[in-house]
């Protein structure tokens, strides 16, 4: 899967960011829609930062569930893998919300 | 003592940095791009072939091969007279940015209307990695299933052109055409839809056409 190119980029924004600190944790915010597998990230993090100043640090993930906004009536709901129709009216038209993040948050270094 | 230091930067800002680079490249000698996705079986090769007979003689055309295990051979688009690129992505799931830029310049893009781009078969990952093609195209097929759109929201996402291919199957197959195409246009309202077969070339001529002035229109721009 992706998982490795994409832990790559989470380090390089780490290290970036960190100038010469130990970094101790990266936060992560990873909404539904966004596709990584947490295990596998950790799993190449832990590869990867071997002789970095990122070695030995965790990873958080921060997982932001999908929601769904009705365009016809404003409900708010989190949608199902079945189904996007709105709960409350039934409509079809509805528009993601919450749920497409994709970042490095921050940063804990000493 | 730890202090949090606060960086909000999309994962994957450096590639889409890339992607723009390979679009203004593009852009420079005229080029129109697309990036052709799809999941394993749904007749990405053929549809890639038949696009290729369609539009040959109508615009020059160039083809990058992404994808190791269903590609039309570089070399057989090469004997057909198609300027022709391989990137090996050494077993990887998509194609990224840094690897576009690698290949664009083996192609003579000054000769060139529009570079078609396969990319490697797989519904999750491609989606995530602009490359920095003016259009993405996702392939879904019949027999996949009516409820793809809900499993794998964040492929229909993110293209602006949607083939369903073999139509021929729909008196053969469970497909709930109009189910399928609610979660389509719940997920992503733009998108612009070609029903096709690429058995009997049903629907073929609409989608040659309409990129064919797609692309007269981005090289006049
Ligand atoms: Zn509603």
């Amino acid at each position: 899967m992706h998982e490795l190119s994409v832990t790559q980029s989470v380090l390089d924004i780490a290290l970036a960011n960190a100038g010469a600190r130990k970094i101790k944790q990266v936060n992560l915010v990873i909404g539904q829609f966004s596709s990584i597998v947490d295990d596998s990230v950790q799993f190449y993090w832990d590869m990867i930062t071997k002789g970095t100043p990122a070695q030995g640090s965790l990873l958080h993930f921060e997982r932001i569930a999908g929601e769904m906004t009705c365009r016809r009536c404003g409900h708010v709901f989190h949608p199902t893998d079945e189904t996007f129709d709105c709960p409350s009216c039934s409509s079809p038209l509805v528009k993601i919300s919450k749920g497409e993040e994709f970042q490095v948050d921050s940063i804990d270094v000493e | 003592m730890t202090t949090r230091i606060p960086i909000v930067e999309n994962i994957l800002s450096a590639n889409d940095r890339i992607a723009d680079r390979n679009r203004v490249l593009l852009d420079e000698k005229g080029v129109y791009s697309i990036n052709i996705m799809a999941s394993p079986g749904a007749g990405k090769t053929s549809f890639i072939l038949k696009t290729l007979e369609a539009l040959k003689g109508r615009l020059k055309l160039g083809v990058i091969e992404g994808d190791l295990a269903t590609s039309i051979d570089a070399e057989k688009a090469m004997a057909a007279g198609l300027p022709a690129v391989q990137i090996n992505t050494g077993g990887g799931c998509h194609l990224d940015a840094v690897m576009l830029a690698d290949a664009l310049p083996a192609l003579p893009l000054s000769d060139l209307d529009l570079v078609l781009v396969e990319n490697v078969g797989n519904l999750v990952c491609p989606a995530n990695f602009q490359i920095g093609t003016h259009l993405n195209v996702l392939i879904a097929s019949i027999p996949e299933g009516d409820d793809k759109p809900y499993k794998y929201p964040g492929m229909y996402r993110g293209v602006q052109v949607l083939i369903i291919n073999k139509t021929d199957l729909m008196p053969y197959v469970t497909f709930n055409m109009s189910y399928f195409i609610k979660g389509v246009e719940a997920l992503n309202p733009d998108v612009t839809i070609f029903p096709v077969s690429c058995k009997s070339g049903e629907g073929m001529d609409a989608w040659a056409d309409w990129l064919t002035e797609k692309v007269r229109a981005g090289n006049q721009g």
